[in-house]
């Protein structure tokens, strides 16, 4: 294969720096001793992350949303992996359909999600409660987790179920003792897929969230609404921590490439 | 023969899907069936939402120049950052494949990770980044001497189409990218040993084959642009709106949640129609492609 010219390697550089700049400037900034928004000239400083401390308000929103993600990707698994189980093994009437319903979330944008739920859930007298947001993050994550699921059970050798069958093994045991340990890598992937969607969900979570039940990325996007100050680029640089140690555990476990594979092609 | 055991095969997907079936109809399809009901109800200052059938709000919608304008810049900014991610995402998506295995999964994951960083993050950056008029970006530009006077992006349109490239990026890269892997690279030489120069190359061998690649990142990225709320709404500021940001200022300020529905209703039929048609034509023009 033929190697880049330079002409290629420089606009590679250019869109490399771009890329990264937005995120580098944030986490830049969360450092600066200074009182106001800027890069870290002189030296760097903590100071704004101790101000976190100041305010109870991003903490919660952090438990609230580690909470509510870990719970919803969990919830959406226990529906996702028998689902999946059933793509991948049988051909049925209406498999098609069921397979897009279930992918349906990625193709509707999550402004008119969040209005559906905001209407749905003010109407069932669960308006603002932390029941509504997991019920309606278990919708908008499921794709990722069956996705995932049914990637490692059609790539499943199905001859080490029959012969755990032979021997005897049926139902709840079969799943729990064969099943399930070959398809894990899978699942905790799509666990782990599903919990960075939901950390990051904001424009659906906006609609549903109320005080109190504000997620870390709404209670950020209304401190900005207001000011942008050092404050907010030292939670950012918390929340790009935490998604990168995820980012870092996904691709240990997986393979960075075909988690994304799978989330970049929402087309189909 | 072994009626009972066939029978248990029709059924067990059916029993393995019921629960999240259940689950899609009771808490998908259910609400957005009544959001659109919805955009069909009444809704008055001190009355509140009135449960009528009535097409006020779509009257309004359709008459009223503020909600085409607003719809025409939703498309235009949707437009405009397509465009942008194909003309600098698909040449990277090329480069990228070009590199050596270790170079090419490093800046794979430079590139793809932003993906699953916080938009509210990434956003932040841009708006750090253009801040007022003396912005790093256009200080870089000036001291380039690409342009004379600072160019404005905070709270324009220009500045919400950068900052919404930027965000939608990694999808273009990414279905480029898949494109190249179905592409043979003998062709290339193949190519080169009849003769042709880098330039016949790439206009005769390489775009045709990387075309459907940037078509089905096209339609991911317009879809997601359209309806996109973090960037333009924190870019945008509150006076420059687009769909997602109107209807969240007509549920969560003015609170007029028929006119709102109906809104994002149209935007959702508006996308779907334009999505489905755009992948059929597609899949007819380059069926070959994709077999």
């Amino acid at each position: 294969m033929s190697r880049n010219g330079p002409l290629a390697l420089i606009f590679h550089t250019i869109f490399v720096i771009v890329m990264v700049a937005p995120i580098l400037v944030v986490c830049l900034v969360a450092f600066t001793p200074e009182g106001f928004l800027s890069l870290p000239t002189n030296g760097f400083s903590l100071r704004w992350f101790r101000a976190i401390t100041n305010y109870p308000e991003f903490i919660h929103a952090f438990w609230v949303s580690l909470g509510l993600g870990a719970l919803s990707s969990f919830v959406a698994l226990l529906f996702a992996v028998p689902a999946a189980l059933a793509i991948a093994r049988y051909r049925f009437r209406g498999r098609d359909a069921l397979a897009a319903l279930f992918l349906s979330p990625l193709m509707i944008p999550h402004v008119v999600l969040g209005i559906a739920f905001l209407r749905f859930f003010t109407s069932a007298g669960l308006g603002g409660s932390f029941a509504a947001l997991i019920i309606a993050h278990v919708i908008i994550v499921f794709p990722f987790a069956l996705r995932l699921t049914l990637a490692a059970a059609t790539g499943m050798d199905l001859s080490v179920e029959m012969a755990a069958v032979s021997l005897g093994a049926n139902g709840w045991t079969l799943f729990r003792r064969v099943t399930l340990p070959l398809i894990l890598p899978g699942v905790i992937s799509g666990w782990a897929l599903a919990f960075i969607q939901s950390f990051d969900d904001l424009t659906m979570t906006v609609f549903l969230a109320a005080p109190g039940t504000e997620t870390l990325p709404v209670r950020m996007f209304l401190y900005i609404q207001d000011n942008i100050d050092p404050l907010v680029t030292s939670v950012s640089a918390c929340v790009i921590a935490v998604t990168m140690t995820a980012l870092i555990l996904l691709d240990r476990f997986y393979g960075l490439d075909r988690v994304l594979a799978g989330k970049g092609d929402t087309g189909r | 023969m072994s009626t009972a055991a066939d029978e248990r095969n029709a059924r067990a997907p059916w029993a393995l899907t019921a629960p999240a079936l259940m689950l899609f109809v009771g808490v998908l399809l259910i609400p957005l069936a009544m959001t659109v009901m919805l955009s069909f109800h009444d809704w008055g200052q001190y009355k509140g939402i009135e449960p009528v059938f009535i097409l006020k709000n779509w009257h309004e919608i359709a008459t009223d120049p503020y909600y085409a304008e607003m719809f025409w810049r939703t498309f235009r900014i949707a437009i405009l950052t397509t465009l942008l991610t194909a003309l600098l995402g698909a040449p990277e998506a090329y480069i990228l494949n070009r590199m050596s295995g270790r170079w090419k999964s490093f800046f794979l994951l430079i590139i793809l990770g932003p993906l699953l960083i916080s938009v509210v993050a990434r956003t932040l950056g841009w708006a750090l980044l253009f801040g007022g008029n003396n912005g790093l970006v256009n200080k870089l530009l000036m001291s380039a001497g690409v342009i004379r006077s600072p160019i404005p992006f905070m709270f324009t349109e220009t500045g919400m189409v950068v900052a919404l490239a930027h965000v939608m990026m990694p999808f273009m890269v990414l279905s480029v990218w898949a494109a190249l892997q179905r592409l043979n690279p003998q062709i290339e030489n193949a190519a080169m040993s009849l003769g042709a120069g880098p330039v016949t190359i790439i206009r005769r061998i390489i775009m045709p084959q990387i075309v459907p690649g940037v078509l089905s990142g096209a339609i991911i990225v317009f879809s997601l642009s359209a309806s996109a709320f973090a960037t333009p709404a924190i870019i945008g500021g509150r006076r420059l709106k687009v769909a997602a940001t109107l209807a969240y200022d007509e549920f969560l300020n003015t609170l007029n949640w028929p006119l709102g529905a109906a809104v994002a209703t149209l935007l959702l039929v508006a996308l779907v129609l334009i999505v489905v048609g755009s992948n059929a034509l597609i899949e007819r023009r380059y069926a070959e492609v994709f077999r």
